[in-house]
């Protein structure tokens, strides 16, 4: 049994973020995390290590220098790192980047007995899709918006939230998990995690390794293989100042009362 | 210096879990009650913090001086207290034993220190014997296989939790100054040792502080750490490698002064500008941030001569004398960037002004660090 | 997948779909929201809107969305669609799309669309773009948007594409990066173009009961076996506790990390000022970080967007996080010690002060407002 986790290096929206006059992201100027929801993933993993002792693989497509985020989580306790990349791979979007991966854990090998989870979305998209089509083009069943899970077995037990509650879902192995915030409290580094990460396995796969898998082909890869397109992007307008009111609390919480008022809002 | 990519993601560990775990709320209550709290001491230990210098065949792992000068840094830069927290077992507390215990001894007192369930600490001032640490009265007198130790130890930081203390005394009374003196590893629990009250102290709160009294305590022979007589020496060693994490912690204050002065001088306004605009402010920035970097390079410094295993002496005492002094001056600053809200406990730079003032005086005063600085100088001139 | 489908032959697909969730057999308030968006595109391109509802015994609600706009609906019965199972629902829905192949089909970005609609995508082979705040077929109606929603020059913009035909292809506008950038996004190769729309994002058309009675229910033969399903749902929870209705909401008070000193009465402040005006109690994410509210509760780029008549925010810094989920709101009344808050940047009002101080007043104004009426 091993399980897989798909994780994603973005641009940290948290702090200052640079856009080019274009209107496109200035990734270079921006630090770089692992996705929070990812963080999760990789959490649930390894808490089903802690119990069974299984391999813990962090998948990533992305340039080379997502090496940095693999051994990071190494040093968390993944046992190794799949990195996916390659010019070939550039442009894709959810769907083409979906396919990519499925086809690199395809590669390594998906075992009736393992495991994928992902993050719910990536914060530099909110796309939420690339681990649902993941699980599609494996043929494996989904259970998204994971706010608990316990295995037993090849059994899990999924607690998936709803906006107004929660079901409570059955499903076996090999299938996809996508975890959220409230899964679990993601644990850091460790000392010595980070002693042994630089020694753990690092796979990259590039096109070449996965070009003759069925799932990968020009026309289903990279800027040619993705069904949608950019037409516009553009930066919200700042709304114009309002009105600052001066005055005590009291003065101020009057004058705020009559506005509501002659705008008959109350 | 320039981190390689290990040391920079030790340092960001520590970086994220001091600004996660280091809570405004946990602040507070350290510095308001003055109590230890255990729950931060194991979370720090879990992931491997009180192990980080001892090392793997003791249960840490066995990280360099650069490592441990990073963490130090890095958690005193949000608190400075909860780094002692991971100071001592790493310093003060478990090198005596690295640099002079046997290999029994180190078996048995150092895995439960790394994993964080005991605490050892180091006990050498004496109500009469603060920087002439050769005055020590505490005696250790051999009685068949066992020592008789009696006397007292003054500003023990971490007595009142500590399950064993690192205690040197006087087993030949016929010896001049520190000469004679013998290290010891004392059991807490043992007949005749007392604690005395906490200190009410100035900063640095939540690690506690009191006296340890020994009164006709009976040691069993295999607590002698090192050859008898023969203890100072080891004394001045630990405290060579002590000064490197306490400079280390005094970057991180000055740092996290610089931090406050610098959000603070960016939000404040005054004649309709932010007092950033002003040069009076803006120059104060620029001394601080100057003086740190300095402060810095000499620490990172002094942590790679010694993971060289060369003379570092010297550049652990101008390490520790200029951090020291420049988290003073940074804390000064700080406050007179906030004004009146400087003075105030609503803000940080209330606490780190306390806090940093310890700095140029524990683990040898910023005057005891010229002493050693000349003295090395001259005997080499 | 049947043999003859062809997601890129564009020329076959056509009219609009709109997937209808039910929950407990009961539609949702989204449902309604992309029938009358979905009224507007199909208006567009000249064509049908049919919605597509899946459920146990759920004839008698799929007339109502003929009310807002819907022409026909298809309505897929069977104890296996009872709950949402991603299984169940992925096969009906494609094997619905493969035979009746409409050319736009808008989901709700519900947890349970956000589940459903990349899972179809994949597997029809076709583009989806997600959690879209504005949708557009005709060119002009797009280039007004843009004129009022964005800081682009339009003067001497290019329109027209040489890939594809911008005055029938779905323009699907939405957030990304947190809201620091929107993002217009097409699909021009493959049919249907799926999008799933925010809830609460779009607006509901006025009721019709003439079209309401007028609705076309159609309900085609489809096939769903036991044998399909590989997930198994073993219940389904409702919350006992009432979730925050924040979607929908006339007036909003939100707290943020300005409560820190005094959550409980923070809060308190704001339940009072929120039932003072009739609307409901929000919070931005530090508040929910802390856990001194619980996520339902949390406004913007990771919680709800939400757009009342009036949002009053108390202690909150305004992050572009949090902006994302509350600009579109009619008036924003912002409450901040921090005269430098970037709240204030959108504010229509603004009082730098403390809540703790402005909000009872507030509360004891309006009172005394209402009361002189």
């Amino acid at each position: 049994m091993k399980i897989f986790v798909t994780v994603k290096q973005v641009p940290d929206t948290s702090g200052k973020v640079a856009v080019k006059p274009d209107g496109t992201l200035d990734r270079a100027s921006m630090a770089t995390i692992t996705n929070p929801d990812d963080m999760n993933a990789v959490e649930a993993a390894l808490k089903i290590k802690d119990e069974t002792g299984c391999r813990v693989i962090a998948v990533s497509m992305g340039p080379m220098t997502a090496e940095s985020m693999l051994r990071e989580l190494m040093a968390m306790g993944v046992d190794e790192g799949l990195l996916i990349s390659g010019r070939e791979f550039g442009g894709s979007d959810t769907y083409a980047t979906s396919q990519i991966i499925a086809a690199g854990i395809d590669h390594y090998g998906l075992e009736p007995d393992d495991i994928i989870f992902s993050g719910r979305q990536a914060i530099d998209g909110d796309t939420a899709q690339v681990g649902p089509q993941i699980a599609e083009k494996l043929h494996i069943p989904q259970v998204s918006y994971a706010g608990e899970v316990t295995k037993a077995g090849n059994k899990l037990t999924v607690k998936r939230m709803l906006e107004d509650g929660y079901m409570t879902v059955e499903v076996e192995t090999p299938c996809l998990i996508t975890c959220i915030k409230e899964l679990n409290e993601p644990r850091y580094m460790s000392v010595s995690g980070i002693d042994g990460c630089f020694d753990k396995p690092l796979i990259i796969y590039d096109y070449n390794e996965l070009k003759d898998h069925p799932l990968i082909d020009p026309t289903t890869i990279g800027l040619k293989g993705s069904p949608t397109n950019i037409y516009k992007s553009f930066t919200p307008p700042q709304k114009g100042a309002g009105r600052m009111l001066t005055g005590s609390a009291k003065e101020t919480a009057k004058e705020l009362a009559s506005v509501l008022s002659e705008k008959h809002l109350i | 210096m320039i981190l390689d990519a290990k040391h920079a993601m030790l340092q960001k560990l520590f970086r994220e879990f001091a600004q996660t775990e280091f809570t405004k709320e946990l602040q507070d209550r350290l510095d308001q009650t003055g109590e230890f709290d255990w729950d931060i001491h194991k979370k720090m230990a879990k992931y491997g913090f009180m192990g980080l210098r001892i090392p793997k065949e003791y249960g840490g792992s066995g990280m360099d001086y650069l490592a441990y000068a990073l963490m130090i840094e890095e958690l005193a830069r949000v608190d400075a207290v909860l780094s002692i927290y991971a100071n001592t077992s790493n310093s003060l507390g478990g090198g005596p034993l690295l640099l002079a215990g046997s290999e029994e001894q180190k078996k048995k007192y150092l895995p439960p220190v790394a994993s964080g369930e005991k605490i050892v600490v180091f006990c050498l001032t004496e109500p009469g014997a603060g920087s002439d640490a050769g005055g020590t009265t505490t005696t250790a007198v051999q009685d068949g296989d066992d020592f008789i130790l009696n006397g007292r130890k003054t500003f023990v930081s971490g007595a009142p939790m500590a399950d064993w203390a690192i205690i040197f005394a006087k087993t030949d009374p016929t010896a001049r100054g520190s000469r004679g003196i013998s290290m010891f590893i004392l059991d807490m629990k043992l007949p005749g040792v007392t604690l005395g009250a906490p200190e009410k102290k100035m900063g640095i709160n939540g690690y506690p502080t009191c006296d340890i009294v020994m009164e006709n305590v009976r040691v069993p022979g295999d607590c002698l750490v090192g050859q008898l007589n023969k203890g100072f020496s080891i004394a001045m060693r630990t405290l060579d490698g002590g000064r490197l994490g306490m400079a280390a912690q005094a970057v991180g204050i000055a740092q996290s002064c610089l931090d406050e002065a610098v959000k603070y001088a960016k939000e404040r306004k005054q004649f309709g500008r932010p007092i950033s605009d002003f040069q009076g402010v803006s120059f104060m920035l620029a001394d601080m941030e100057a003086e740190i970097q300095a402060a810095r390079q000499l620490v990172y410094h002094a942590a790679e001569l010694k993971d060289h295993n060369m003379d570092a002496t010297r550049a652990c005492s101008a390490a520790k004398l200029i951090a020291a002094e420049t988290a003073n001056r940074c804390a000064y600053k700080a406050v007179q960037i906030h004004g009146g809200y400087g003075y105030i406990k609503e803000y940080k730079v209330e606490r780190l002004y306390r806090d940093a003032r310890i700095c140029s005086i524990y683990e040898g005063t910023s005057q005891i660090q010229q002493v050693v600085i000349a003295a090395d100088l001259l005997k080499n001139a | 997948m049947t043999k003859d489908f062809n997601s890129a032959d564009i020329a076959a697909f056509k009219n609009v779909w709109v997937f209808c969730e039910q929950r407990g057999g009961e539609l949702m308030p989204t449902d309604f929201e992309l029938i009358s968006e979905g009224r507007k595109l199909a208006d567009e391109l000249g064509v049908e809107l049919c919605g597509i509802l899946l459920g146990d015994g759920v004839d008698g609600i799929a007339k109502e969305l003929g009310g807002y706009g819907a022409d026909k609906v298809y309505v897929f019965n069977s104890p296996l669609l009872k709950n949402y199972t991603t299984d169940a629902y992925t096969k009906v829905i494609c094997d619905a799309v493969e035979e009746f192949k409409p050319e736009v089909f808008l989901i709700g970005a519900s947890n349970i669309g956000r589940d459903l609609a990349p899972r179809c995508a994949a597997r029809l082979h076709t583009g989806l773009c997600v959690d879209c705040t504005h949708l557009d077929v005709a060119l002009d109606g797009y280039i007004e948007f843009l004129k009022n929603s964005s800081s682009m020059d339009l003067e001497g913009m290019k329109w027209d594409s040489p890939l594809f035909d911008v005055h029938r292809n779905l323009k699907m506008t939405r957030p990304a990066f947190g809201g620091h950038l929107m993002a217009t996004i097409v699909c021009p190769r493959f049919r249907p173009a799926m999008a799933t729309v925010r809830p609460g994002v779009m607006q509901k058309r006025p009721f019709d009961q003439a079209k309401a009675d007028a609705v076309q229910i159609i309900k085609p033969s489809f096939e769903l076996a036991e044998t399909d399903l590989k997930t198994k749902v073993t219940e389904v929870v409702k919350s006992a506790k009432k979730m925050a209705d924040l979607i929908g909401a006339e007036y909003i008070v939100a707290v943020g990390g300005g409560i820190a000193s005094n959550v409980d009465k923070g809060i308190a402040l704001a339940e009072e000022l929120a039932a003072e005006l009739g609307g409901v109690v929000g919070a931005s994410r530090p508040v929910i970080d802390a856990g001194w509210m619980s996520a339902d509760h949390q406004i913007g780029q990771t919680g709800k967007t939400v757009r009342p008549k009036v949002y009053i925010a108390l202690g909150i810094s305004g992050a572009i996080q949090h902006k994302a989920g509350m600009q579109d709101s009619e008036l924003i009344i912002a409450v901040n010690k921090n005269e430098a808050a970037p709240i204030f940047e959108i504010a229509d009002y603004g009082i730098c002060g403390d809540l703790f101080e402005v909000a009872p007043q507030l509360i004891a104004e309006i009172k005394a407002a209402k009361a002189a009426k």
